[in-house]
């Protein structure tokens, strides 16, 4: 759910597009934007404090078959809610082996290549400390 | 006092219809979209994020748009449009230890674990005005490395094992709202980082600043700055349990401050703490350096030397959207009051003058 709720939603689109046919399903609830409210703590550890928000689309719905997807994803995409509920679905489906090649897995492969490479980059401006020879005398 | 008038509306129509004409300039040079203005304006972005108190980069970039760069008019665009969704739910308090660090540097210890990593930083530029960036010329990439497996801990922790530094008591208290309740004063810090987690970035840095030259000096280092993204996590009352929701880019700033110590505590460093959405090194550090200053009074500190130690002056006058909505609404029409005044004044004026002739 972490990584569908964190995809871009262009890229799952498109992933999604791949997938084939969408099954039929009903909403039990619509996209509906809100937001979440972001709690910290003091002093990182400390007592919680209310940061600000994020805004935040969920949905839910039942597949033909009965079985029921829930999405919360962040941003405001009421597509992006919809293609989560029904892949939250079919991953509960026997269709969720296909669902994890074609969508889950790129996705998976996307984000883990986005972080390594700001991980690169940030590693690179590591500083190496070395220390001035002293003139003794 | 407001009196209703009409017979602005024409007038009105036309100055929103130049207005809009304005915003676009000159139509022969192309025009910003609002992912431009979030991939390549990113700070102005992350400014309105944090004072708008909502993190969604795409809106904020449109809210920029919107007020023609204005970043205070963008965060009233924000806030106005955060009153219309529905709060859903509260997340999990935010694992900063756990951030994917972008940046993270210490003035303290120069080895700490998993060391000073400067980040994409203006720090050690010349400020040079570069007019290579007029001629839109590729950028270069930047050099990698291998990434750090290892954690990145927080500097701040190992003050704590030392017992050299105020612990910072844990709790899951429910924490007060200042977009639910009004401002109570004396406010506990929940509510003070809230309140200063959205401020105005002038305010809070003139504040900071202020202690720094003596107006309730705390003698503030920065023990930790890191920025980065931090998963959210959030308990999902369909599934009754808690799931990744999105992941947020923050910045932490924890400063170590001197404390004499009290009756009750003996010398000890404590800490001040800031927190922002997106990268806000400035607003961060000037937050930490705030918060420690309103601790004053719960560490029986001597208040009342500097400004940024009252509370009530600090969290009335921090926001931006309360302060320029009372300060701009004397623009508007105030005919009536303007006339009761002026005709007191006649008046006085009138009976000055007359007592003055009766004395000669």
């Amino acid at each position: 759910m972490g990584l569908l709720a964190r995809a871009r939603p262009d890229e799952l689109a498109r992933l999604w597009a791949g997938l084939g046919a969408e099954p039929a399903f009903d909403w039990l609830r619509r996209p509906e934007a809100g937001t979440v409210m972001l709690r910290g703590r003091a002093g990182a550890t400390g007592a919680p404090f209310n940061l600000g928000e994020m805004t935040v689309t969920r949905a839910s719905l039942r597949l033909a078959c009965g079985t029921v997807g829930h999405a919360w994803v962040q941003g405001r995409g009421a597509e992006h809610a919809r293609i989560a509920a029904l892949a939250d679905a079919l991953l509960q489906t026997d269709r969720a082996g296909e669902l994890r090649a074609a969508v889950l897995g790129p996705l998976a492969q996307a984000e883990a290549a986005r972080r390594a490479a700001r991980a690169a980059r940030a590693a690179a401006t590591k500083v190496e400390f070395f220390t001035m020879v002293r003139g003794e005398g | 006092m407001y009196v209703a008038v009409k017979g602005g509306e024409r007038a009105i129509a036309a100055a929103h219809a130049w207005l809009a004409e304005e915003r676009r300039g000159d139509p022969a040079v192309p025009e910003l979209s609002p992912d431009q203005i979030r991939e390549q304006l990113r700070l102005a972005v992350n400014r309105v994020m944090a004072e708008g108190s909502l993190y969604d980069p795409d809106l904020a970039a449109l809210a920029l748009k919107q007020a023609r760069g204005d970043a205070v008019e963008a965060v009233f665009l924000i806030r106005a449009f955060r009153t219309t969704l529905p709060r859903l739910a509260a997340s999990r308090p935010l694992d900063t230890a756990a951030m994917a660090c972008d940046r993270r540097i210490s003035a303290t210890f120069k080895d700490a674990p998993g060391g000073q990593v400067l980040g994409p930083t203006f720090d050690y530029t010349h400020r040079l005005i570069d007019f290579a960036l007029a001629a839109g010329l590729p950028v270069p990439p930047a050099p990698v490395a291998p990434p750090q497996a290892g954690p990145m801990p927080h500097i701040t922790g190992f003050l704590d094992r030392e017992g050299l530094i105020r612990p910072e008591p844990p709790s899951d208290a429910e924490p007060p709202d200042l977009t639910r309740a009004p401002l109570a004063l004396p406010a506990d810090r929940a509510l003070r980082l809230q309140a200063l987690a959205r401020a105005d970035e002038g305010f809070l840095l003139a504040l900071a600043y202020s202690t720094q030259r003596g107006y309730g000096s705390t003698h503030a280092f920065v023990g930790e700055l890191r920025i980065g993204r931090v998963p959210v996590a959030v308990e999902i009352p369909e599934l009754g349990l808690a799931v990744e929701i999105g992941e947020v880019e923050l910045t932490e700033c924890e400063t170590v401050n001197q404390f004499a110590g009290s009756k009750s505590e003996p010398p000890q460093f404590t800490r001040g703490y800031g927190l922002a959405l997106g990268m806000n090194e400035r607003r961060t550090i000037a937050m930490a350096l705030v918060d420690r200053a309103l601790c004053a009074r719960e560490l029986g500190e001597d208040v009342g030397r500097g400004p940024a130690q009252d509370e009530e002056f600090v969290l009335s006058h921090c926001d931006n959207i309360q302060a320029s909505g009372f300060l701009e609404h004397i623009k508007l029409p105030h005919y009536v009051d303007f006339q009761s005044e002026s005709e007191g004044l006649r008046a006085r004026r009138a009976a000055a003058l007359a007592g003055r002739e009766a004395a000669e």
